[in-house]
């Protein structure tokens, strides 16, 4: 999962400090494992070289934790174009695409865009391995098979996420 | 669009208050397989009823080889029915008193062909999709499994030009299920026949060569999406 996008996406709800970012990132998406300040720092360096954050503002007392940081208009675009894109559909993809939908739904983008994205590249690997599958020996079919049925419970939870979307919204305060 | 067989423009359809679908737009070319995928209620049956021309919509058109289906007659859609579509649906399609040779010689049989030469063309189907054994069985007396290729075969026998599958594989467990699948889709591509595929199932429909998705009575768009 792509800490950066997702630090970003939590920054275009408002401007925080360090340490609030953190709190935000590890409440809503860290869940057993928590982010590491230095991660948060580093990240946020990179960010801010690349011109996608900008600092607002540092309290008193000095530290990377105290700055205060504010998305730009770089860094809305690049959290834009990392939720259109699909992910490379591969097993376990769940807590990326959690982390996106969250994102969208806080930022007020479309979720549910999101989810038949994905869908539609899942269902294209999907299509592909059953090309593959009709035109191998048992071996093929079998390997085949195999990645047919995580990609098919992966697309029960896009549908089952789908559904789900408007209680989400109300339950993350979006 | 052109190149399409079959098309749909604008059609609505409610049931009482219930609408089940609303400024629905539907393509489909010769030879093509496409799924249309959505959650139970969303409007996929509804759609395939207004597309093969069982159900008349409330409002819109539906076009097929460049005819207005919405504006013939109901008995010339029913003829165009049986010459040129054929069905395969989830249950209770055949007919308990025939055979399962007899089912399938049945389309042809009500185009006016004879008995020996529909059910010569009945068994040729019956072989290919590997249930020739249970040609003489009523349809009580076969699994589920070999019932659907029944069913299948009967929908292919005629040649038809648009096949509309409503949950072709629903009772079928997944080998069983593939297998339909791949027959189906193969004999459609060989005779360059459409097929509409309705199916909630990703497996099912990565047989074809796109999807669209209903949700709430309405296609989601995802034109523009690689
Ligand atoms: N003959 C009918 N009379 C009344 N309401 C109907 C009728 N047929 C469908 N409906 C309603 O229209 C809506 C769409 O139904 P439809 O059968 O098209 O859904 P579906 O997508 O095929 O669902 P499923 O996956 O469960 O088969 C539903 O709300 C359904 O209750
Ligand atoms: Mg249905």
């Amino acid at each position: 999962m792509s800490i950066g996008h997702t630090l970003l996406g939590l920054l275009e709800t408002g401007p925080r400090h360090g340490y609030d970012l953190k709190r935000a990132f590890d409440e809503r998406f860290g869940h057993d494992r928590p982010l590491h300040y230095g991660q948060v720092y580093s990240t946020m360096s990179r960010l801010l070289k690349n011109g996608l954050v900008e600092v607002e503002g540092v309290e008193p007392g000095g530290g990377p934790e105290r700055k205060r940081y504010a998305i730009t208009e770089a860094g809305v675009t690049d959290v834009a174009d990392w939720l259109a894109q699909p992910e490379k559909p591969e097993p376990y993809l769940q807590s990326t695409l959690y982390t996106k939908v969250v994102l969208a739904l806080l930022t007020h983008r479309s979720a549910a865009d999101i989810l038949d994205t994905q869908r539609t590249e899942h269902l294209r690997l999907m299509r592909e391995l059953t090309r593959r599958k009709q035109d191998g020996d048992l071996a093929d079919q079998l390997i085949c098979d195999h990645a047919l049925f995580h990609l098919d419970a992966d697309l029960r939870w896009l549908e089952l996420t789908a559904a789900r979307l408007g209680r989400l919204a109300e339950e993350i305060g979006a | 669009m052109s190149g399409a067989l079959l098309s749909a423009e604008g059609l609505d359809k409610t049931y009482g208050r219930t609408p089940a679908l609303a400024g629905v737009r539907f393509s489909i070319r010769a030879g093509e397989v496409v799924a249309v995928m959505g959650p139970s209620g969303s409007g996929k049956s509804t759609l395939l009823h207004c597309l093969a021309g069982i159900v008349r919509p409330d409002a819109g058109t539906v076009r097929y080889d460049g005819r207005e289906l919405t504006a013939l007659s109901d008995s010339a859609r029913s003829a165009l029915r049986r010459q040129d579509f054929g069905f395969v649906f989830q249950f209770g399609q055949l007919v308990p008193e025939l055979s399962c040779l007899e089912n399938v010689a049945l389309p042809l049989r009500l185009n006016g062909e004879r008995r020996k030469a529909a059910e010569a063309k009945a068994r040729g189907w019956l072989e290919r999709l590997e249930v020739e054994d249970v040609a003489g069985h009523r349809p009580g007396e076969v699994s589920g499994g070999q019932g659907q290729r029944v069913a299948v075969a009967r929908a292919l026998v005629t040649a038809p030009r648009v096949v509309f599958a409503d949950e072709p594989t629903g009772a079928l467990d997944s080998l069983n299920g593939e297998r339909v699948m791949t027959l189906l889709t193969d004999a459609a591509r060989e005779t360059s026949a459409a097929v509409v595929l309705v199916t909630h199932e990703a497996r099912v429909a990565a047989y074809s060569d796109r999807e669209v998705v209903v949700r709430d009575g309405r296609i989601r768009d995802l034109a523009g999406v690689a």
